[in-house]
């Protein structure tokens, strides 16, 4: 347990050295926000009251950013981020039938997470890769055409 | 050995990354090192050569030999006989029943298009701040800021006639005018890259392909109105193209094309990138301000204008990448050349993502006033397989679709709106005839409805209203009078919204009922989908005669609706189905069918049960 503790105290202050760097910022708030989910996984109330009294900010105000930016979220997440294209091109091409292939496959819906703590299954709108229709993204590598629970399972079991 | 200096571009745009361009760039490099030739070919990544159809696609220079479907195994023959003996792959150049396409202009892809936004995208490295120079770059900056005045920008934007290509069609140059006479401390620039329309990826491309061209627009823009500072405005879900423009501001601000007294002119200007995350209203000007704010992305009421009163209460042009992308190539070539091009009230030419059910989807720039059938059966190279073509969906959620008897008209601003769609961003998503029309409007609805931010009513509560029309139809709930609503409603929301996203939130919806009306009314009073997209309005049938009766689809069925043995064949229980199409698909001998309308005995079965399972009834 003190081996978390002293993780947990170091990702602050790395947090707090972030936010330190940006003090000459005008209202770097966004930013500061994606580096903590980052440090994070995820921005639960103690973080963002910890970035409110660094920053100067009220608590609430940054409540209110958190919530209104779909980027941000307040449940942790799994090791991996899929995110389902759901886009027109995407959609017009199939993407409801690849949400059910992975969904089926993982065992969980959107907006959950895997109970290995592996997969956050979530929708996004338009990655910008319509001409790959139907897309999932996993961290930075898109993967296009899917078509097939083959596909899906092939592409999911890399990831550990 | 016969080797020559060879340029080898590799596409490195998404599409083609994710097809595996990268492993291919590798793959080169190792081969070439086998064949002791790597001081004979120099490999340049670039950045999207737009058919992304073909991906992963490559072009070899000094020919400008075209490879397409390239993989990891073809590169040895590339290098040995290409690159070596001089002999290329005919087996990796595009080939249709006639011809095969060896050059890259020669492709029938690129026949009508004219780059401009697009010039080097696909032909430099982007990384790399010689190549952006040597072709040209940086010159339009040093005119302007040596021999032109503000003003003298500014009246040469007027005669070009630029409009904004985030989807406006605002004239770039009044924007310019207007910051430019306001008096404020400190006057900001922002490039609009939010581009969060689903369906279009242009803005995406050209930061990725060619980052100091937007730089390059952005500061001429900048020394016109008096800014010096200015800002991007990216998705997070653009990781490259935000690593590349910072990447471009680094490499400028070394070369001194950025910072302080720039070409001994006195002008200085710095920039700074700023990601968004993840809101569709953010690409409203006003709610885009308040983001960089740190702010809740809630757009307010237009006056007072960004340019009287925007970042930070200071006048402030927010400019869209394309729009940018297009002002250096004007300011080289001149306005004249420019406005040649285009129809007279929408010069110039216009980048559009291609997709849907086209055979050549990707990236495409075309003169304003193309028709949709140039753009669609000649660049797109027509539909895919035998389907036909049934819409085509512009502007994304604030855009309409338009039909087989607009395919003739020209695609510029007021033509495209007069008819119900709009120019948008640029996705263009072209649909066959297995789609159904009402369930594309209520996707678009569901859209706004989830990026509605909420602030104004109209938009909060109507949209939700409308949306929960679309659900009852799609269900096979709908009642007569619905269609007329649903008008009613989208022609308030129109009106009385608050930003853009409310006031064309309905586009998709009007211009749908606008052009396939019997779509509704058969949705509504036969309760059937003709496209079968509807599940509720569709059904699954055993073909007796076909069926063997080997009771796959009942072991399949996860709800066990499906009876019967081997002698009497296998039926479906219609009311219990849940339409997952399991059997469907696990039928050896393709028995079952997919059957329009909503089967008999379900019907009889939702009227008996009547309000019980009609949860639309309250509405």
């Amino acid at each position: 347990m003190a081996s978390v503790a002293q993780d947990q105290s170091r990702v602050y202050d790395t947090l707090a050295e972030a936010i330190e760097e940006r003090k000459d910022l005008r209202n770097p708030l966004i930013e500061v926000l994606r580096i903590a989910q980052e440090l994070f996984g995820y921005l639960p109330i103690e973080v963002q009251e910890f970035i409110a009294e660094k920053m100067n900010i009220p608590a609430s105000k940054i409540y209110g950013v958190v919530t209104f930016y779909n980027f941000f979220t307040m449940k942790p997440r799994g090791k991996f981020t899929l995110n389902v294209c759901m886009g027109t091109a995407c959609f017009v091409k199939g993407a409801p039938k690849l949400v059910q292939m992975i969904s089926d496959y993982l065992g969980v819906g959107i907006g959950e997470t895997t109970e290995d703590g592996l997969f956050t299954m979530s929708a996004v709108r338009c990655v910008g890769a319509c001409s790959l229709a139907p897309v999932f993204v996993i961290g930075e590598d898109a993967f296009g055409r899917i078509d097939t629970k083959d596909k899906v399972k092939e592409i999911l079991d890399r990831y550990e | 050995m016969s080797l020559k200096h060879i340029d080898l571009l590799i596409c490195c745009g998404s599409g083609c990354i994710s097809a595996g361009a990268l492993k291919i760039k590798e793959r080169f490099h190792e081969v070439l090192r086998e064949h002791k030739a790597t001081n004979e070919v120099n490999i340049i990544e670039t950045g999207c050569m737009g058919p992304c159809d073909y991906g992963p696609v490559m072009v070899i220079y000094p020919e400008g030999i075209f490879y397409q479907h390239v993989t990891p195994e073809d590169v040895e023959e590339i290098v040995s006989e290409h690159f070596i003996k001089g002999r290329p792959v005919t087996r990796l150049m595009l080939q249709n029943e006639e011809k095969t396409f060896s050059i890259q202009k020669d492709v029938p892809f690129y026949q009508k298009q004219i780059k401009v936004a697009l010039e080097n995208c696909g032909y430099i490295n982007p990384e790399s701040l010689d190549e952006y120079i040597a072709t040209g770059g940086y010159e339009a900056l040093g005119k302007v800021l040596t021999e032109m005045s503000p003003q003298d920008v500014i009246n040469e934007m007027k005669a070009s006639g630029l409009r904004g290509r985030g989807g406006g069609g605002f004239p770039t140059y009044i924007k310019w005018q207007m910051v430019h006479d306001n008096k404020g401390a400190e006057k900001y620039i922002i490039c609009n890259a939010d581009e969060g329309d689903p369906g279009a990826f242009m803005d995406r491309s050209i930061l990725e392909g060619d980052p100091h061209r937007i730089l390059e627009g952005m500061m001429i823009g900048a020394y016109a109105m008096g800014a010096n500072m200015g800002f991007f405005y990216i998705r997070a879900e653009y990781p490259l193209a935000i690593k590349r423009i910072k990447m471009a501001i680094a490499q400028a601000k070394e070369m001194g094309l950025m910072g302080e007294n720039i070409f001994d002119s006195g002008f200085c200007f710095d920039a700074e990138v700023r990601t968004g995350a993840g809101a569709f209203v953010c690409g409203e000007e006003t709610a885009l301000i308040h983001s960089i704010e740190g702010e809740r992305g809630n757009p307010t009421p237009k006056p007072p204008y960004p340019a009287v009163q925007g970042l930070w209460g200071m006048p402030t042009v927010v400019n869209n990448v394309e729009t940018f992308g297009n002002i250096p190539t004007i300011f080289r070539k001149g306005a004249k050349w420019f406005a040649s091009m285009g129809t007279e009230k929408s010069p110039g030419t216009k980048v559009f993502a291609l997709t849907g059910d086209v055979r050549n989807t990707g990236l495409v720039e075309v003169p304003m006033g193309t028709t949709l059938r140039e753009l669609i059966f000649d660049v797109g190279g027509g539909m895919i397989g035998d389907h036909k073509f049934k819409a085509v969906q512009l502007g994304g959620p604030s855009g309409g679709c338009l039909t087989v008897e607009h395919l003739d008209t020209g695609v510029d601003y007021e033509s495209l709106k007069e008819r119900g769609s709009m120019m948008g961003s640029g996705g263009v998503i072209v649909m066959n005839e297995e789609k159904c029309m009402v369930n594309v409007a209520k996707f678009f609805m569901d859209f706004c409805v989830e990026e509605s931010c909420g602030k104004c009513s109209p938009c909060r509560i109507g949209l939700k209203q409308m949306l929960a029309i679309l659900e009852r139809i799609t269900s096979g709930f709908g009642r007569e009078g619905d269609i007329e609503e649903l008008q009613r409603l989208g022609e308030s929301i129109s009106k009385l919204s608050l930003c853009g996203l409310g006031q064309t939130a309905p586009n998709p919806v009007l211009s749908t009922i606008r052009y396939f009306r019997d779509e509704y009314e058969a949705h509504i009073r036969d309760r059937s989908c003709a496209t079968k997209v509807c599940k509720d309005l569709m059904h699954y049938q055993i073909d007796k005669d076909r069926c063997i009766g080997c009771s796959l689809c009942a072991r399949n069925c996860p709800v066990k609706c499906i009876t019967g043995s081997r002698e009497e064949k296998y039926i479906i229980h219609q009311v219990d189905c849940i339409k997952c199409g399991n059997c469907y698909d696990v039928c050896p001998v393709k028995a079952i069918e997919k059957e329009p309308g909503m089967h008999p005995d379900t019907v009889a079965h939702r009227s008996e049960l009547g309000k019980a399972v009609n949860r639309y009834e309250d509405l």
